[in-house]
């Protein structure tokens, strides 16, 4: 029984080990990654749930492809990979620690034969000069080497950068500081959206997830702008904020500028420029078919009003000048959406300018009511989203680590030389963890060096 | 001399540099292999210069900024990249031939440019005025070129395969034979990987970067950053497949062919068919 739990045990071991679960997970996490950038994600938009059939859309949810990204197939897929990251760097640590602070430091006959560059050397000179002489040789051409006498035969060993080969594991390690950092975002972080219009303050906002927050000061929108280049594209969108703490505003953070590209921070939370709109007031009149009996109607930003008949009425969009939508007309207009008491929505322009359009379109409908535009009070409200992140300094570590150790693992290598000195015999070994290629040429100069330097002494 | 007519001759050169190499690989002449990358080298100079002009025209129109704002300017850039990588890689490993198998991208990507692409120089929309931008889309650029030098190779690398495989009975030369051995294509293949895998590693990473500075995420899953997510899980499967048994040589090439298709996809493909964040490289 206990034998055959170690064999499971074992062979679960072996399976976490393994690099063809690596290719697995990796290709896997590939190919399911497409899915949600297809599918939209998130709450799906009524268009495209009328677009699929009904079984499709009850498939998709219980796979959760709306938000597929924190499904609890597709952490597994990344706790998978976690631990099967560990695993491997676990059962292949030991021996790449055994390797740089262990290296075998004599060449026997047996090793030879599997090193890629082999060179020998022949010299009468006395083993105990040669043997000083080749350190000096190495110290001063390659790196400090370490002597050995075994069996009358001297062995020396010199080695490059052996640290080198922990480097893959510090781009491992990095894999993990980032899903640390990510998690640690996810648990004290949040992200959240404001809109506060020029001249007010606002304390609280709302959450991605649906809260409310309270930020504990207050966020005072000075002002909102837009420039534009010569050819009428947009050139800068610009905020003015101030912070206000107990109602009085903060030196430091006092008209500061946020625009996009450039945010605000304040107390580890940081506001950026992401949108804006029209928050202006917008006057309407509505008389009779024959222009007679007229009421005010004051519509604020775009908040929802209730008319004398008892329908509501809002605007979606508003202008000075319509003659950039409308040639032929001018003044100013606006798109309104009145929603009636019996529940049906009718969208459609209004005129300042123009009121016998404004009539027809009312006649046209069967309305005893005419609503008449009257312009508006300008005033810009500015969107920004607010967002706190704690974990983001951890991610940046690992981003760090991961770009180092990618680098060190790609681009240096572990280079020992082995040197045997034996019966008048100088054997040269020397091989490189990596990049084989660049190393025998470097291999090949450091003998040629090593041949000349010995004939030149003996000659003498 | 004005950029337009610079960019003209660049892909002028690309053309005639890439039927030199068609030629070379047919005849075996090694003059003519020597003339189509001087060519080449001469298109990259030109191109070089043009990039730099094009840079100092925007600041005569009042716009500076760097070329790198729109569709036209990211595919000039890209061939121009794609030409410095195998470039680089001719110098130090001296396979001329390859050329024959990297020069129609860097064709491609000019002819589609100079032809089908608006090649106005427009301000900097708000989103895109930063320096994040220069780091961004250089270190992404270099890491898609080098995956394209690396996907050329993958197709010689599979031709020669099945060549050396089928003719082991016919025994037969062909222009074939000039390709470098498969076990050199497979070495070459992982070099160029082994250099693009961190460059595009540093894009995404400053990418995230910028995101974390513009708008408060570093990582908002949106579709193109996603399909960057899928080319690194492809090019990090590159990686391990020399460790994994069964998964070298033609699987590592299909690999590596698989990974720059994703890399076209999340460079255009993204922007043609699915929608996001990054309005970058859209448009006419
Ligand atoms: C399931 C997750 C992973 C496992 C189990 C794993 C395992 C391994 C192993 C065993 C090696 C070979 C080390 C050696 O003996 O030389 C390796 C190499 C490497 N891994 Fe991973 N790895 C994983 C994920 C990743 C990821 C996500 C990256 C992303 C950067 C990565 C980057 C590398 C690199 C750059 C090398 C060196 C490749 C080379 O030298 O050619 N690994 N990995």
């Amino acid at each position: 029984m206990t034998t055959k739990n170690r064999d499971v045990l074992q062979s679960l071991w072996d399976f976490f080990c393994s690099l063809k679960l690596t290719m697995f997970l990796l290709i896997t996490l590939a190919i399911t990654s497409i899915i949600g950038t297809i599918i939209p994600q998130g709450a799906p938009p009524p268009e495209y749930v009328a677009q699929i059939s009904a079984t499709k859309l009850q498939v998709y949810k219980t796979l959760g492809f709306f938000d597929m990204y924190h499904s609890w197939w597709f952490i597994l897929l990344l706790y998978l990979l976690t631990v099967n990251l560990v695993a491997c760097s676990i059962k292949r640590l030991p021996h790449i620690l055994k390797i740089i602070t262990h290296p075998t430091t004599t060449l026997s006959s047996g090793q030879e034969q599997s090193i890629a560059n082999v060179a020998s050397i022949k010299s009468s000179e006395q083993p105990e000069a040669l043997k000083d002489r080749i350190s000096s040789f190495l110290k001063s051409e390659f790196a400090q080497p370490v002597i050995t006498e075994v069996d009358g035969a001297w062995h020396l060993f010199a080695q490059k950068s052996p640290w080198c080969r922990l480097a893959v594991y510090i781009v491992h390690l990095s894999v993990i500081v980032i899903f640390i950092g990510a998690m640690i975002g996810s648990l004290f972080g949040y992200k959240g959206y404001v809109s506060i219009p020029e001249g007010e303050t606002i304390t609280k906002i709302g959450l991605r997830s649906g809260q409310e927050l309270d930020l504990g000061f207050g966020i005072r929108c000075e002002q909102f702008s837009v420039s534009t280049y010569p050819n009428g594209a947009p050139k800068e969108f610009k905020s003015i904020l101030t912070v206000l703490e107990n109602g009085k505003p903060v030196p430091d953070y006092t008209n500061a500028r946020v625009i996009v590209n450039d945010p605000l921070q304040y107390k580890g939370i940081t506001f950026y420029q992401s949108s804006y709109g029209d928050a202006g007031t917008h006057f309407f009149t509505m008389t009779d078919t024959e222009g007679k009996n007229s009421v005010p109607v004051t519509v604020p930003g775009t908040d929802s009003v209730a008319l004398p008949d008892g329908s509501s009425m809002h605007v979606t969009q508003a202008t000075d000048d319509v003659s950039a939508f409308a040639p032929g007309l001018s003044g100013p207009a606006a798109q309104v959406e009145v929603h009636s008491t019996s529940g049906a929505t009718d969208s459609f322009v209004v005129y300042a300018n123009h009121p016998e359009l404004n009539v027809s379109y009312a006649k046209q409908h069967g309305s005893k009511l005419v609503m008449h535009y009257k312009g508006a009070q300008k005033k810009m409200y500015t969107g920004l989203q607010v967002a706190k992140d704690p974990g983001v300094w951890v991610v940046w570590l690992g981003c760090f680590l991961m770009v180092i150790g990618v680098y060190v693992a790609f681009f240096m290598s572990h280079r020992r030389v082995w040197v045997r000195i034996q019966n008048g015999h100088i054997t040269v070994a020397g091989n490189s963890s990596k990049n084989q290629a660049a190393f025998q040429p470097v291999f090949q100069q450091l003998v040629d060096k090593l041949t000349t330097d010995l004939t030149k002494e003996k000659t003498r | 001399m004005t950029s337009s007519l610079l960019f003209n001759i660049t892909t002028f050169a690309y053309l005639i540099s890439m039927l030199l190499f068609f030629v070379f690989l047919a005849s075996r002449a090694k003059a003519l292999g020597t003339a189509a990358i001087s060519v080449a080298y001469g298109g990259l100079v030109a191109q070089t210069i043009a990039i730099g002009l094009r840079w100092k025209e925007s600041y005569d129109l009042g716009v500076g900024h760097a070329p790198l704002s729109n569709l036209y300017e990211s595919v000039v850039f890209f061939s121009w990249t794609i030409v410095l990588i195998y470039a680089l890689l001719d110098i130090r490993y001296k396979y001329r031939v390859i050329g024959a198998f990297v020069m129609p991208f860097a064709l491609l990507g000019m002819a589609w440019a100079q032809l089908g692409l608006n090649t106005g120089i427009e301000p900097l929309v708000p989103a895109l005025q930063s320096n994040w931008l220069l780091y961004h889309v250089i270190t992404c650029f270099l890491g898609y070129a080098a995956f394209a030098v690396a996907c050329g190779i993958s197709i010689m690398y599979l031709i020669r395969a099945n060549h050396d495989e089928s003719s082991q009975k016919a025994g037969e030369a062909s222009l074939i034979s000039m390709f470098p051995p498969t076990r050199v294509l497979d070495d070459l293949n992982y070099r160029a990987i082994m250099v693009g895998f961190p460059l595009l590693t540093l894009g995404i990473i400053t990418g995230a970067a910028w995101a974390n500075y513009a708008w408060g995420t570093y990582w908002s899953w949106d579709p193109k950053e996603t399909w960057s997510l899928i080319v690194w899980f492809v090019y990090a499967a590159f990686l391990h497949a020399r460790f994994t048994r069964g998964w070298v040589g033609r699987r590592a090439a299909w690999l590596s062919i698989i990974g720059f298709a994703a890399t076209i996809f999340c460079y255009l493909g993204v922007n043609l068919f699915l929608s996001g964040l990054h309005s970058y490289g859209g448009g006419k």
